[in-house]
């Protein structure tokens, strides 16, 4: 059942306890007792994002004395449409330093312990250790299967979320007898499969929900009550607003949590993922695709040389932000060869890269000889060459 | 039966989130969605034939793997199968290297949209 912690003496309430709480101690459920033991409960959330923005306001409203966070991130406009425990004042700051404000402004006797880091191989099991309950609101699989392993290894329950457009998935990973995250998916996607949500965009409610389920869950794990969503995983689809349960099972052959582990420490999770060392990632060709900066791009139409520029975003992107490309969305590529020049160079361009890398690849394999990708899509244009383009 | 069609493969189903299907069993079920949109066959299914790793289908709430007949189980009217992908959301990896490298590029930090 349920993994509450149970430390050898809970901290009192004080009389301030009492009547801030005081809406827990008349539920049975909580009580003085289950106050008590959120009040020395400690919570580690991984990320201050989407996600970790309610699953970290909601614990410190509810009482849980120590909330941990880690985030290397800076406040950027673009995350004020879900991460609602920044304000527009904290563009540029520091998500830690944000987070931690308001999140004592609410209650000021929670302690709050920042992590400055990206979690790595190196220093996961070290900053997961103090930790009763691990909420897992990261946003890409390298360290999700990071975070699922070093709770596997250090035997602590991990409250899982994951969000994408209108829909969501929340369970509860890594106790004792349920499946691991591992037991659902033993290996990742190759990397470019699955679209981020920087590409595919996400409703900015919908961490909401997620977020307010796994702290739901943190809170009953730590209580000791009800059913955790443990060996179940609940699919949430906010666009038809329905929720549906699945079972997951502990799989005997899963390689870190099953009968015979093969992974017993912790390992390099970028490689696990398919993707290539970060030196590697800079050079200039990727796949076989050559990679071109935005200044490059810029030189070369300065200098009046014949390039074919795809945009292969959508109308609606193309029509906020364009550097005058052929405009030619992803899916319509296919069927539309035809339109794109074989004896040109052509330069295919997205919002970041990712699109147009995938693009460019398809190109060379249709036969086209001259194909780049432009590193870092239009937003490095916006950045690097014309501020004057909308980020998006 | 009902076939869910997860978000991420909705662009390679004419925007579709659900199918019905007439199919006797789980693979039937998947040839019928795969004939009726080709492009969703290589995300679902790898070049010997077999489901992808990171791909799972339930049969109502059970995970077809574990199933006694897996993919050769019957199917009824009533029955519904969904496809789970997994979802990371969020910014690309590649993105976030950008940064734990130390980079401070303007382009690098605005590209680390988070959730």
């Amino acid at each position: 059942m349920a993994t509450a912690t149970a430390p050898v003496e809970l901290p009192e309430l004080t009389k301030d306890d009492l009547s801030r709480y005081s809406r827990h101690l008349i539920l049975p459920e909580v009580g003085v007792e289950g106050q008590r033991k959120l009040k020395a409960a400690r919570v580690l959330c991984v990320g201050t994002g989407g996600l970790g923005s309610p699953l970290a306001l909601y614990l410190a409203a509810a009482g849980v004395g120590t909330l941990g966070l880690v985030d290397f991130d800076v406040v950027d406009a673009s995350n004020l449409q879900r991460q609602i425990i920044h304000s527009t004042a904290d563009i540029g700051r520091k998500k830690l330093d944000s987070a931690e404000e308001k999140l004592k402004a609410l209650n000021p006797d929670l302690h709050v312990v920042k992590h400055d880091a990206l979690l790595t191989s190196a220093n996961a099991l070290d900053i997961l250790k103090d930790y009763d309950v691990i909420a897992d609101g990261t946003d890409n699989f390298p360290t999700r299967y990071l975070v699922n392993d070093a709770c596997v290894l250090l035997g602590k329950p991990n409250a899982y979320g994951s969000i994408f457009r209108f829909e969501g998935q929340a369970s509860v990973f890594a106790t004792e007898d349920g499946p691991c995250y591992r037991c659902l998916y033993p290996e990742p996607p190759p990397p470019g499969l699955v679209p981020s949500c920087a590409e595919g965009g996400v409703l900015g409610i919908l961490p909401g929900l997620i977020g307010v389920i796994q702290a739901t869950e943190t809170i009953k794990l730590i209580l000791g009550k009800g059913e955790p969503l443990i060996g179940r995983l609940l699919l949430v689809d906010a666009l038809n607003m329905r929720f549906r349960e699945l079972k997951l099972r502990k799989n005997p052959e899963c390689p870190v949590c099953g009968e015979h582990p093969t992974v017993t420490k912790l390992i390099d999770y970028e490689q696990f993922c398919g993707i290539a060392p970060a030196a590697k990632e800079e050079s200039a060709v990727k796949n076989g695709i050559p990679q071109i900066s935005v200044k490059e791009l810029k030189r070369r139409m300065d200098a009046g040389e014949d390039l074919f520029i795809l945009d292969v975003r959508e109308p609606f992107e193309y029509q906020i932000a364009n550097i005058g490309g052929k405009l030619m969305p992803q899916n319509d590529v296919p069927r539309r060869l035809a339109e794109i020049d074989r004896d040109r160079e052509i330069i295919v361009q997205c919002k970041s890269g990712g699109r147009s890398q995938r693009i460019a690849e398809f190109l060379k394999q249709a036969g086209y000889a001259k194909v780049s990708n432009l590193a870092g899509g239009i937003l490095a244009w916006s950045d690097q060459i014309d501020p004057s383009v909308p980020k998006y | 039966m009902t076939i869910f069609i997860p978000t991420p493969l909705r662009s390679y189903a004419a925007g579709k989130d659900t199918l019905e299907v007439s199919a006797k069993t789980v693979s039937g079920a998947l040839d019928e969605l795969t004939r009726t949109f080709p492009d969703m066959r290589k995300h679902l299914f790898n070049g010997e034939g077999k489901l992808r790793a990171f791909v799972n289908v339930y049969l109502n709430d059970e995970d077809v793997r574990y199933l006694p007949e897996k993919e050769a189980t019957a199917v009824s009217a009533s029955d519904t199968l969904s496809i789970i992908p997994s979802i990371a959301g969020g910014r690309r990896p590649l993105e976030r290297a950008g940064l734990r490298r130390g980079s401070s590029s303007p382009s690098a930090i605005r590209l680390s949209i988070g959730w």
